[in-house]
């Protein structure tokens, strides 16, 4: 007799949890011969709601994390990945990658937590100013995160398509949402597990699976969400979240659906810039230039 | 008039109480779903309800004044709303907030009677009522002597009780039992009845000043002790839950439980109360959340 398949069901991931999406609906993506992959949970606008209160509840203790803590945790979100390679590699052949490719994919996904581990107590150097002034005053401007920010990841790269988009927002101390790509969304909650089990807190990182068209509308208009990235195929997409997104005022970042992830302008500093706002502090002083300095 | 001068031999034997049946009966109540047609009146009926609460060792004049504005205008965005039924304060800031709430049908409050642990002579304690009522407190919010209570000294707790009441004049007096120092259904339910009979206008769950404070299975036996009491008499008694509340959906599981306990005439803010601080932000939220079609961002609403 031959034996009935297990489909996993890969279930949300929300603060620090893996709840089944409130609304109890799936899907199925399929594999190049039309068969199933997995049972994904269809995410509802409750989700997204259940999401959005356990990121605020996380931004303040991530963003008053110190930056060097949250470098350290990065870096191993990044071990406990490269521990679990098999499983990435396997998920990426199954949902259409040759192996060639999928090796390459988890390579540089690791390598990309490094990098952006790297820059978490490094970027503030590079963005930050001391401000020449005319008054009694040490002026200076630094960037904090933006807050709770909700990320649309890319229709490819299943894994690497997810982390180019989490991996800035959440260096500066951000708390992210992502919505996985719909048709490959396997990698997402595995990456989720992986973070599960690594020393990020709970609600830092969320991760919602389903379908975009369904969520756009609740995305753009949550008043408690400050930032949204879109990085989906939709070209009108962008429009529409812009008129959305005016409520709030909320920040949007779209990038052009990018084929080739593996791109420079895919790792860089200025992502984790877009995600940040500028504070400019006065601090009084006896004199100007009492230190025969120009500010 | 009430027979509160026969003392503590004029309150019945208590029931007892079915602590499985209450929690079950809490259980289904939970679980039920509430439309948002039954929402959008139930929110702003809350909001009625809600005595806006500051009992801070830390509370300013300037604290308490920004409290009673909030009370006045909840949300810019929604003038529609009804204010909040009382703004609760400690006696020495009673007349700061008479002062800032002149003009509205928004009553003070004040807790009284060496709140929140209640340890002080009768005498003291009186004094401290009619101080408050003196600087114009139109509630008088009391807590019963828990250690008296639990001494078997019912005969005291009532005479107390009975006590203050008269020292309360006009203003209508709330029981605080502190039901989380009380203990199990049963003695709640015995400490009801004895603030029933010795003449409370409100009995009240909790001081919010210790961990356990108001929960619905013990909400429930208090409603029921003050439904007995009603039949018995035909005289209203009423009911403020206080302490842990700040949740919309939880709040409107009261409303459904003192509506199905002792029915309709109970829902407005005469004879039902919630002591609670942060519940009118969250019931604000979900208010425009209904009225919008977006879900709120606490940055858009006023702390106090």
């Amino acid at each position: 007799m031959e034996r009935l398949k297990v489909l996993k069901t890969y279930k949300i991931f929300i603060g620090g949890k893996f709840p089944r999406t409130e609304s109890g609906r799936f899907y199925q993506p399929l594999d190049a011969t039309k068969k199933p992959l997995a049972n994904m949970c269809l995410s509802s606008r409750k989700d997204l709601r259940n999401a959005v209160v356990a990121a605020r509840g996380a931004v303040e203790v991530w963003s008053g994390a110190t930056a060097y803590n949250r470098s350290q945790i990065l870096y191993r979100l990044a071990e406990m990945l490269e521990g679990r390679r098999s499983q990435f590699e396997e998920e990426l052949i199954r949902q259409g990658s040759t192996k060639t490719a999928a090796k390459k994919e988890v390579d540089t996904t690791v390598d990309r937590w490094v990098y952006y581990a790297g820059w978490c107590d490094k970027y503030q150097q590079l963005y930050s100013s001391v401000n020449p002034v005319a008054t009694s005053h040490f002026n200076f401007s630094i960037l904090e995160p933006t807050g709770v920010v909700l990320a649309v990841a890319p229709e490819e790269g299943s894994l690497l398509g997810i982390t180019s988009l989490i991996a800035p927002v959440i260096a500066s101390g951000n708390a992210c949402i992502a919505l996985a790509s719909e048709s490959k969304p396997l990698c997402a909650i595995s990456l989720a597990e992986v973070i599960a089990t690594s020393d990020v807190p709970g609600g830092v990182i969320n991760m919602l699976t389903g379908k975009y068209s369904e969520l756009e509308a609740h995305f753009v208009s949550h008043m408690d969400v400050n930032a949204l990235w879109y990085g989906g195929n939709d070209k009108n997409a962008p429009k529409r979240i812009e008129e959305g997104s005016a409520a709030n005022l909320k920040r949007v970042k779209t990038t052009t659906p990018s084929k080739d992830l593996y791109a420079e302008n895919w790792q860089s500093p200025y992502l984790i810039k877009a995600f940040t706002e500028v504070k400019t502090t006065w601090h009084p002083i006896e004199n100007v230039g009492g230190a025969n300095a120009s500010y | 008039m009430k027979s509160n001068t026969i003392g503590y031999s004029s309150v019945p034997i208590s029931p007892s109480v079915d602590a499985v049946g209450v929690d079950d009966r809490i259980d289904r109540i939970q679980k039920r779903s509430i439309k948002n047609e039954s929402k959008k009146e139930g929110l702003p009926l809350i909001l009625s309800m809600i005595d806006l609460t500051t009992l801070e060792g830390q509370d300013t004049e300037l604290k308490v004044k920004q409290l009673c504005s909030k009370a006045i205008r909840l949300h810019d965005a929604a003038p529609e709303l009804p204010t909040v039924a009382a703004v609760c304060v400690y006696p020495a800031l009673v007349k700061v907030a008479k002062t800032a709430l002149a003009g509205t049908s928004i009553n003070v409050a004040s807790v009284a009677t060496y709140f929140p642990s209640g340890q002080a002579d009768i005498k003291v304690k009186l004094a401290d009522v009619k101080h408050a009522v003196g600087e114009g407190a139109d509630e008088i919010d009391m807590v019963i002597s828990r250690g008296k209570f639990h001494q078997g000294e019912y005969n005291y707790v009532f005479d107390e009780i009975a006590q203050v009441k008269e020292a309360c004049g006009k203003a209508r007096l709330k029981v605080i039992l502190e039901t989380g120092e009380i203990g199990n259904l049963d003695a709640i339910r015995k400490a009801s009845d004895i603030a029933i009979y010795a003449g409370a206008d409100f009995i009240k769950t909790s001081t919010g000043k210790i961990p356990k404070a108001a929960s619905l299975p013990v909400t429930c036996v208090m409603l029921e002790a003050i439904r007995d009491y009603y039949f018995k008499t035909g005289i209203m008694v009423g009911m403020k839950p206080a302490g842990g509340i700040s949740k919309s959906k939880l709040a409107l599981a009261y409303l459904v439980l003192v509506k199905e306990t002792l029915g309709v005439n109970w829902l407005t803010n005469e004879w039902f109360r919630f002591g609670a601080s942060s519940l009118a932000n969250d019931v604000l939220m979900q208010y425009m959340k209904l009225k919008t079609g977006y879900y709120q961002s606490p940055d858009y609403f006023s702390i106090d």
